[in-house]
């Protein structure tokens, strides 16, 4: 299995995608979880899917920056609508997510039938955005992949301290005068960035887990955010490149699920054994006084 | 600093959420060099009056002006201390980074803290007794541990006013001791220091100037003319009847004297 | 019947059955979970089918539902460890279930006959060419049959405990003080929400059943405060979406489930925008009319304050108004000018002193009992 993971050119293209969408996803996810916006990952990624279909419409292009690029503008005009609709309505955040999340998908999913009724041929390929398809990542995806990722990771470490703060106590980093909203915005920026890379793997539908289950698993192992978002992105690499490698593997596997199967073990592990925080030492912590006391 | 001009003056300040005045037109200025406490019964905008000093809510009317000049310019000269509640105490981060993120202010965009912002972190953790705890996580503190923490981050920034928002509420005796020590030092060595307080026992003990505030400013100056039965009255209404009855020699000025010498 | 007619059946049924539940969903701040149920349900269904090998059987339907109640109860396990807030545990539990579901079905294909796409999007148009046959003859649409029977069991349990989920829905500590034991109607909506899914993502897919479980009534909340005319225009938005959907869906040769998600939608933004008080365009107008009035109080407060004393000839000064309550001068002058016309006010050499009516006017502002 490793052998093809060294030898097997498309493996290896294909993993090192699913790897970049891990680590890029998984560094983002952590202030995402921590500033309470899980999920609002996953109602981007929804109302992803008409800006990849309208992207393609105006464009006649399947160009994966092209796409992504569809995707991100409609994500952060997913965005928009919660947060106005949570702040002019008196709906609350879920009601909002809930809301925007489906409706846009609802939206894509008529562009995509519409298009896909049209005689010709050239869509073909679109409705992979749904449940993803690591398998067809070729070297300019990856190119593309890597070049936002790596744009978003460097924002993200020009603007550490500020984001740290702005995450931690966000009364506070205005009181020091940071453009509190501003960064806010480019933080979400940031997330919908991260989340049109994964979009072409792992699809709209399983995208949230891997902005989610990174960040739980990391948490549990360290109180530093530092080292928080490392081993996030971290989990994400291997998960990504560890789903792709075990869907190749067996006969029938799909890349996707496959990967979200496996960050979410990872973060189930994290949850049960991390050192400090695990839960099953947790218990034995709570338990063992009360047996003592009945011996 | 100069007594001439004072560390804060509030002018004709009205802030409304959503066109509900919680503060109104509030004429309030605070003299350089003085400890005073904000008191006022629930809802009466002492939170929002600290906010509104701080830029963090936009005023409808009025202005605030920090020795001599808005806020936005004089932002270095003042430290806020948060209510303890307004923060996620699971975020995963040590008690020395919090505190050193009461120096990012001077260091600006991009430049990170290194050894010296460290050093400092630790100094102003050692004055609030907390040097020990410099690598726990924020969470496993007590209450009172967390509030002397965000007290050492405010100590960093090295200001010359300092805002408190209910620094002494539901903390244990250890805490109160060590942040009233604090409080007496940088009064003592000039600094300007302006304390929500909940306690009408303490406030005569505590402080040497007071603002009574409920919605409009009642009354505010040295806390032996303006702290008596009459401004409370008009301060807390119906509720001052059992502050009376309970200890009304408190609420008499002259224990005042023993603030004087402290 | 005819096979329009038959599908806008389908498609209006299935939208009254998840608006009802949806309503309190809403209201109970659990919009998301709907999300994480829709998903879950198909775990359940392809492991039950795995026990009773018959893609029709009703057992299938209930372990869905039970696959549902057991994602709330993950996910609430999860949050509760204090490990992970609520929004994340969501977040992790779904995914992985139905990931899991998805890879199951993906291995086991040549003997599951679904198909994940047709779960998640659903395709109503070939709803109606499965046939519920008795005794020989046919008695129409199976899904429509299910969409109502799931209809009934809702409406039963919903007349049955309305007064008990009312109650629970706005205050639960007294609903538990009154014994009306809100844990057990909590998993009870969650099974009603379940069994709906279910029973509506055969037609319209499971993210779409999200759109029609939200959307209808967070646009009626918007529009009423009254539990009983939430549910009557949830449905009726619900309704109206599915025949509005349909239509268009037809017209572009699109999905139809899709149409009906993207027309919740947009019943939805005409609500927010015109809803009566809640509307966007009545905040406008009403934030514009409170501008000025809450302005003129403003200065009625300030002239208060300052008449008495010694600043008051530059407190009390037209001319320095603006400076003090640091407006600018165009809208200084016209909230002076529009107090004086109110007779809030008058001017003497520019001197500004409250009248009569203008003392009464900050007396009742400030609570009457001030002057």
């Amino acid at each position: 299995m490793l052998s093809n993971l060294l030898f097997d050119y498309t493996l290896r293209t294909v993993a090192l995608g699913s790897g970049i969408m891990g680590v890029v996803s998984g560094v983002l996810g952590a202030f995402a979880v921590l500033r309470r916006q899980s999920l609002l990952g996953d109602a981007m990624s929804h109302a992803a899917l008409p800006g990849i279909v309208l992207a393609f419409i105006i464009t006649g292009s399947k160009e994966p920056l092209v796409l992504m690029i569809g995707a991100a503008v409609a994500g952060w005009i997913g965005a928009l609508f919660v947060m106005a609709i949570i702040s002019t309505t008196r709906i609350k955040q879920d009601g909002a997510l809930g809301l925007i999340l489906a409706t846009f998908f609802g939206f894509g999913l008529v562009l995509l039938t519409w298009v896909q009724a049209r005689p010709d041929a050239a869509q073909a390929g679109l409705d992979r955005y749904l449940f993803g398809q690591a398998a067809t990542l070729l070297e300019r995806d990856v190119a593309a992949m890597a070049a936002i990722g790596g744009a978003a990771l460097l924002v993200l470490a020009l603007f550490w301290k500020e984001c740290a703060i702005l995450s931690f106590d966000p009364d506070f980093a205005r009181s020091m005068g940071l453009p509190v909203h501003l960064l806010s915005v480019l933080l979400t920026s940031l997330l919908v960035a991260a989340i049109s890379i994964g979009l072409q793997a792992v699809g709209v539908v399983l995208m949230s887990a891997l902005i989610v289950a990174p960040a739980v698993a990391a948490r549990q192992w360290t109180d530093r955010l530092g080292v928080m978002v490392v081993l996030s992105g971290v989990f994400g690499a291997v998960a990504g490149v560890g789903g792709v490698v075990l869907s190749g593997a067996a006969a029938r596997l799909p890349t996707g699920p496959v990967i979200v199967v496996c960050i979410s073990a990872l973060a189930l592990i994290s949850l049960l054994f991390a050192p400090r925080r695990g839960l099953v030492w947790n218990w034995f912590r709570v338990n063992r006084p009360v047996a003592r006391q009945g011996a | 600093m100069k007594t001439e001009q004072p560390a804060i003056q509030v002018t004709d300040l009205t802030v409304a959420y959503r066109d509900k005045p919680v503060l109104w037109d509030i004429d309030l200025t605070i003299p350089g060099g003085v400890l005073m406490g904000i008191i006022g019964p629930n809802g009466a905008g002492k939170t929002t009056l600290m906010k509104a000093i701080l830029g963090l809510v936009r005023p409808s009317a009025g202005q605030v002006l920090v020795y001599g000049k808005p806020y936005a310019q004089q932002r270095r000269l003042v430290a806020y201390v948060p209510q303890r509640n307004s923060v996620d105490w699971d975020f995963p981060t040590s008690v020395l980074d919090v505190v050193v993120m009461g120096r990012y202010g001077a260091l600006g965009w991009f430049r990170r803290p290194g050894k010296r912002e460290r050093e400092q972190a630790l100094d102003a953790l050692a004055r609030v007794g907390m040097q020990d705890f410099a690598s726990r996580q924020i969470g496993q503190l007590s209450g009172g541990q967390q509030q002397r923490v965000f007290l050492a981050r405010a100590l960093v920034q090295d200001a010359q006013v300092y805002l408190m928002d209910e620094p002494l509420q539901g903390v244990d005796a250890t805490t109160e001791r060590t942040i009233l020590r604090i409080l007496h030092d940088l009064r003592a060595t000039g600094k300007t220091v302006v304390v929500v307080h909940h306690d009408l026992q303490t406030v005569s003990e505590y402080f040497d100037q007071v603002a009574l505030l409920n919605v409009r400013l009642v009354a505010s100056g040295p806390v032996a003319e303006v702290f008596n039965a009459a401004t409370l009255r008009a301060t807390y209404g119906g509720q001052i009847a059992f502050l009376e009855g309970r200890d009304p020699g408190r609420s008499a000025p002259e224990p005042r004297a023993g603030i004087a010498v402290s | 019947m005819e096979l329009f007619t038959e599908i806008i059946l389908i498609a209006i049924v299935t939208a009254v059955a998840c608006a009802l539940p949806g309503v309190f969903l809403v209201l109970r701040r659990m919009a998301m979970i709907s999300d994480a149920i829709t998903h879950t349900v198909l775990l359940g269904i392809v492991l039950a089918f795995f026990v009773v090998r018959d893609i029709t059987s009703p057992v299938l339907v209930v372990a869905a539902a039970g696959a549902g109640v057991a994602t709330v109860v993950l996910t609430e396990l999860l949050s509760r460890s204090n490990r992970v807030r609520e929004d994340a545990a969501i977040g992790l539990v779904f995914p992985l279930l139905f990931s899991i579901a998805v890879i199951l079905i993906a291995q086991y294909a040549g003997r599951i006959h679904l198909d994940v796409d047709a779960v998640l999007l659903g395709e109503l148009a070939f709803a109606p060419l499965d046939r519920f046959e008795f005794a020989g003859n046919d008695l129409g649409p199976r899904s429509l049959w299910l969409m109502s029977g799931i209809l009934m069991v809702s409406l039963a349990l919903l007349i049955t405990f309305y007064k008990e989920l009312k109650l629970a829905t706005f205050d639960a500590a007294l609903a538990a003080a009154f014994g009306f034991a809100p844990a057990a109607l909590h998993y009870g909506l969650m099974s009603v929400v379940s069994l709906t899914a279910v029973g509506a993502f055969n037609a319209v897919g499971s993210v779409l059943v999200v759109a029609l479980m939200v959307a209808p009534p967070a646009a009626a909340y918007l529009l009423t405060d009254r539990l009983p005319h939430m549910l009557a225009l949830s449905a009726l938005f619900g309704a109206l979406a599915a025949i509005l959907g349909c239509w268009v869906a037809f017209a572009l040769n699109a999905s139809i489930a899709g149409a009906m998600a993207v027309m919740t939608g947009l019943i939805f933004c005409l609500a927010w925008m015109f809803a009566p008080q809640r509307g966007l365009l009545a905040q406008v107008v009403w934030r514009v009319r409170q501008r000025w009035e809450f302005a003129q109080a403003m200065l009625a407060v300030h002239l208060l304050h300052h008449q008495a004393t010694v600043q008051a000839v530059v407190e009390c000064q037209a001319a320095h108004l603006s400076e003090h309550l640091n407006w600018p001068p165009a809208f200084t002058e016209q909230v002076v000018r529009r107090a004086e016309q109110r007779g809030l006010l008058v001017q003497q050499n520019g001197m500004l002193t409250l009248t009569d009516q203008g003392r009464r006017f900050v007396a009742t502002i400030l609570g009457g009992d001030e002057l």
